[in-house]
This record gives structure tokens, sequence and C-alpha cells, in this order.
């Protein structure tokens, strides 16, 4: 079985991030730039497929030089192998644009499953993966809680407010997940030693036939116009125990849809 | 208030490593938080730590004879595994004592001096901490002088006889195996002892006030019978088990700076915390001398350990480089961990905080694998070249 695992780089989420003033895009020279955190469970869940199935397991990114980094900590955890796409004129690229370009990069790959994070931790648009699919013309099963395999066939429990679906689909297809599904190991120093000696394929515009035009800032369709901070917190609401306490409590709780 | 750095980002000292070995760092790292710093107190507290549980897990990261080859070994750098050492002992030098005793000194003497048929029985199943060992050399009546140990062994036909005993011995209690140091007619030889072997009995020392989350034992060896095997054959005198005890130096000249670096931060946080006078503690220019000093020796601590890491892996280390590291680290770290309580006052001496804990842990790293009286020793001989002691 061939798969390949979306990995983007991501700004920690940890820290304090930042939108640039010039352009409104995500600042990330400033920022400590992580593994998109539900990226490490696709590719947790890439591995177990492989050592129930057999076959390889590619990262592929898109993104700047420096995402060099995170596919090496993606390759520690054990994949075979990774592409990075990488091109100046990506840069500005929105989610259109971006399943575009991995669209191109995947049909190169040609794998059975495409796994990925249900959502990045600074976009946040859960839009990827449909895209691809629709691109692809393959299957999307999106929010996983739980995935698994028999033949050709793809099952999983899609996660939802209320519950779960199940829902199935042949491969080719692309499977998004959420951090429910699995934990992800630890890389093993083993890992983290044999990862520089990984390969990794870097391909351009050019060699995946996408024009510096259909992405980057001249091919996005959407934009942020602007951004502000988030207005401080209120103060909140203080609930003075008279007896009643626990009601109301429970009644402030009920109302924020929390139980 | 200004963004506090790490006495590390002050000189840019991270900036000394590999992308890998800051990753092996950080791994380590992120286990001592999840796995470790939660739990240790606790473990000191009730003088147990789970070795076992513990050791499978470490095995499973590859921090078990992270720095030998083959049999399951990961094959790091020195460097990579200092750095581990640091992390382990950030947490709780105990916690390294178990890393050291495993890898460095019963896994490194079998790796080093065993035979083939050796090897493969014991180390892979130590890298991957199923099986547990301990390493005996030092006896209650011989400690800084283990030429003049009382653990003999002779010959009975193609067997072994060893009689004596070994005291202090780190995961004695619960190990497997124990790599033993005995004196022959020959001279000093080395014996792989199956814990189980009839005759060998290992006693847990109860009432330690220092590496309390670390087991210790004595071992007794009463007429034990070992076949011709059990002896490591590349080991011939004292200076086997003494080029082991290099090995887990080593170590600890990184592994030190990590508890003298917990207890660093501790401070740090609690001065900026703690209001005395109607201001932060840390506002006070006697908290920052210390602070600033204490600093200091970190970076430095940091750049010798460094430097031998490199001198390591390019094969220039010699054991009086070790013990300069050692000497130095081991006891800026034990100042550091003394000085840091004072800023904590009180609050210092809780278990609710690391440093009284980590203190007392590095009474005990101080003393062992070569006190620092000791080290002094070895730097004077090395410098004069007359032996103080032999």
């Amino acid at each position: 079985m061939k798969i390949v695992v979306l990995v983007k780089q991501v700004p920690d989420s940890g820290a304090e991030r930042n939108l640039r003033p010039d352009d409104n895009t995500v600042d990330r020279s400033s920022a400590n730039n992580v593994i998109n955190e539900m990226d490490e469970y696709a590719i947790e869940e890439a591995l177990r497929l492989q050592e129930a199935h057999g076959g390889e397991v590619t990262i592929l990114t898109m993104g700047p030089e420096r995402a060099s980094e995170s596919i090496r900590k993606a390759l520690s955890m054990g994949p075979d192998g990774a592409v990075h796409v990488l091109d100046n004129a990506l840069s500005g690229t929105d989610a259109l644009g971006t399943s575009r370009v991995l669209a191109a990069a995947l049909q190169r790959i040609n794998p059975d499953v495409v796994l990925c994070g249900a959502e990045s931790t600074d976009a946040g648009g859960q839009v990827l993966p449909h895209m691809l699919a629709e691109r692809l013309g393959i299957a999307a099963l999106t929010g996983a809680r739980k995935l698994t395999v028999e033949g050709s066939q793809l099952t999983i429990e899609r996660q939802t407010e209320e519950g779960y679906e199940v829902v199935t689909a042949a491969t080719p297809a692309v499977v998004s997940v959420w951090d429910t599904i699995n934990e992800p190991r630890y890389p093993s120093f083993k890992g983290i030693m044999a990862a520089k000696k990984k390969p990794v394929e870097t391909l351009s515009l050019a060699d995946l036939g996408v024009s510096a035009e259909q992405v980057g800032w001249t091919g996005a369709l959407t934009g942020v116009a602007s951004h502000s901070k988030r207005p401080p917190r209120s103060a909140g609401q203080k609930v003075a125990d008279s007896g009643e306490g626990g009601v109301q409590l429970v009644e402030f709780l009920t109302n924020e849809k929390f139980v | 208030m200004n963004s506090a750095v790490s006495p590390f980002e002050l000189l840019q000292l991270d900036g000394l490593l590999s992308d890998e070995e800051r990753q092996i760092q950080a791994v380590v790292r992120q286990l001592m938080d999840r796995r470790v710093r939660g739990d240790v107190g606790h473990w000191y507290d009730s003088g147990h730590a789970p070795v076992r549980d513990l050791a499978n897990e470490f095995g499973k990261l590859g921090l078990l004879g992270m720095h030998l080859t083959g049999y399951g070994c990961a094959g790091s750098s020195a460097v990579a595994y200092g750095l581990a050492c640091m992390e382990l002992e950030a947490a709780d030098s105990g916690v390294r004592s178990l890393v050291s005793v495993q890898g460095s000194l019963a896994m490194y003497a079998i790796w080093r001096y065993g035979t083939e048929e050796q090897k493969q029985q014991w180390l892979p199943g130590m890298a991957a901490g199923q099986l547990i060992g301990c390493f005996g050399l030092t006896e209650p009546d011989h400690g800084s002088d283990p030429a003049s140990m009382a653990t003999r062994a002779r010959r009975d036909g193609d067997d072994w006889i060893l009689h004596g005993g070994k005291m202090w011995i780190t995961n004695a209690p619960l190990a497997d195996v124990a790599v033993v140091w005995a004196r022959a007619e020959e001279g000093v030889r080395g014996f792989l002892v199956p814990m189980s072997t009839p005759g060998v009995t290992a006693r847990e020392i109860k009432q330690k006030l220092s590496l309390r989350a670390s087991s210790t034992g004595e071992i007794v060896l009463d007429e034990v019978r070992l076949p011709a095997s059990a002896q490591l054959p590349e080991a011939q005198g004292l200076k086997a088990p003494l080029s082991c005890l290099t090995e887990a130096r080593y170590g600890i000249v990184w592994g030190s700076l990590g508890a003298a670096r917990d207890c660093f931060d501790t401070a740090v946080a609690y001065s900026q915390s703690r209001i005395q006078f109607g201001k932060p503690i840390a506002s006070f220019q006697l908290t920052q001398a210390k602070l600033a000093n204490m600093a200091l020796e970190l970076q430095k601590g940091f750049l010798l350990a460094l430097h031998l890491g490199r001198a390591a892996d390019d094969g220039r280390l010699t054991p009086e480089m070790v013990s300069a590291g050692k000497l130095n680290n081991v006891r800026e770290a034990i100042k550091i961990a003394r000085e840091c309580r004072t800023i904590l006052g009180a609050n210092g001496i809780s278990g609710e905080y690391s440093v009284l804990r980590h203190a007392n842990n590095l009474e005990s790293v101080l003393t062992y694998e070569g006190t620092s009286e000791i080290h002094q020793l070895v730097l004077g001989q090395k410098l004069t070249g007359i032996a103080a002691f032999s």
C-alpha cells in the first residue's frame, strides 16, 4: 500500500503568533515552527497502516526552505521518504492554490491513501482534504477518529458533535484525521539518526507542470483583507453561592452547551 | 518585565548543537515531562521508583546504551548521549543513574570486553530495557581504592568460584545480571553474574537521604560457581572497570548540569513571583547577582561538557579530561542547587520544589564514579607528574 501523508509546517500554537502587518499573512520568521499537530496523528496512522499492511509511507510538504526541518522531524518518526514542493512563487498561495499544487504532486506519486490532519493550527480552514479529493476525483473520508482497511475498502468513524458516522470508500482516497484517532509515537533515536539519510525529493512548480500565475499572490482567489488582535477577555460572570450556586453553574454550562 | 531568557540562550550556546542533537535532547525532555517530572517527587518521598517500567520506556526510545553500536543500540554521538543525560538528570539524578549504570557501566563492559556470545545474549535485551544490568566494583571497605578489593575469583576445574561482596550498587536489587569485578590469581577480572545464580543475594540499602528515586543495593557473593563462559575475556586488570567508569563519568559531566539547570529555572520562576517588601524578589540586587553568577557557571559547564563531547566524538577524549569535567560540573552543580535553595527560602526545603531533592542527589553524584578529591588527585598527578595515591 502506498501512503502519502500531508505535513504542514506551522508556527507553534503554544507560543504567541502574529500576522504580518504588511500583507496579513502568518509571521513565520519570528515564530518557532513545528509540524502541524494534527498531522502527527496522520503520520502515526500511516505508520500503523504500513505495519499492518506493508507498503511505503511518503511525506508530502509544500513550504519554504525551512519546512525541511519539519520534514526531517516527520521522517524521524519512521516514514520512508519525502517530497518537498519548494518554489519562491508559492509565497502567498491560498487554499485553492495549495490544493492545485499538492494534487499535482499526488498525481506524480499516485498513492492508494492520502492521510492528513483534519485542520491546521494556523489557518484552520479544514477545506484542503475536500479540495484535493475533488481535484483528484477520489473519495474524501474526513474527520476520522478511527480508520480500518480491508483490501481496497477504507472505513472510517467520522467524528461529529453528537457521536460518529461510519463512512466507507474504495481506494484511492483522502482521509483526514482528528487527534482522537491514536497517540503519535515519539521518534526513537535510531529514527532521528536515520532521518537524515532518507531521500527527500525537492520539486519546483515547473516539475509539477503548474504555472506561477495559478499560485502565489497572483493566483489567490481568497485573501485576508485586514486583521486585528482579539479584544481582551471580558470579566466573566461571578456566581456567589447562597445555596443555589451548583444549579447556577449547571445552568451556565448548559446554556454554553458545555454539557 | 522584560522577557527572561534561559542561561543557555544568553550566549546562544544552543547554536553549537546540530539539528539532530537538538531533536534528541527535545525528545528526552518531552519524555521526562510526560513520564517522570510529575511523579518523581513522590518516588523520592516513598524511596521507590518504577525502574522496570522506566527501563522499558527508555529502551523503546533508544536511551539505553545509546552511544554503543550494534546489538540493538542506537549508535548516537557522545554529544547526543550527553544531552540525553542532561535532560534525564534535569528530572532526577536517580533516573539518570539508571541510564548511566545500564548503558555506560553494564552494557559498555559487555560491549567492550565481552565475547560475541555474551554480547548476543545480553545486549539486545538490555538495550530494549527488558533486562536490567548492574556493575559491582565498589565494596564495603574499598571505595576510592578498588585495587585493594577483597572479592576473590578462583578456578575450580573450568569453572570460576566468586566470593566476596559489593556495596552501593545501583539497580542491584532488581537486576537480571551483574558485571562483577574480582581479584583472581592473574589480576582483576570481570564476570557476568546472572543474579539468579545460587549464592548471589542482593539487599536493598534503606535509609538513603539521597538518590531516593533510584534503587541501590549490596551484593553478597557466597562461593558463587560460574562457568568459564561467564568471564569477560578482554578485561585484563583494573584498567577495564576504570574505563567503564570513565564512560559513566562522562554522562555525569552533562547530567549534573541538568540538575543545576532545573534548580536555576525553578529559582528564576520563584524569584519572579515571590513578593517581599512589595516587589518580586527577582528585583533585588542580591538575587540578581546570585542568578547572574549561577548562569555563568551553567554556561561554562555546558561549554566544558560540549568540549569533552566533541573530543569523544573525535576519539581524543582522555580520562583526565573527563576527571576535569566531573570535578568542575558536579562541584558547581551542587553549589548552584544550594544557592537556588536560598532563593526559595523556606519553600526550598519542600518537596513541592525540586531544588533540595537535586541538592541531596548531587551529594551522591559528588562521591560516586570517583570522588571530587580523587579527581583532584588525578589532575594533580597529571600536572605534577607525582601520584599522591597508589
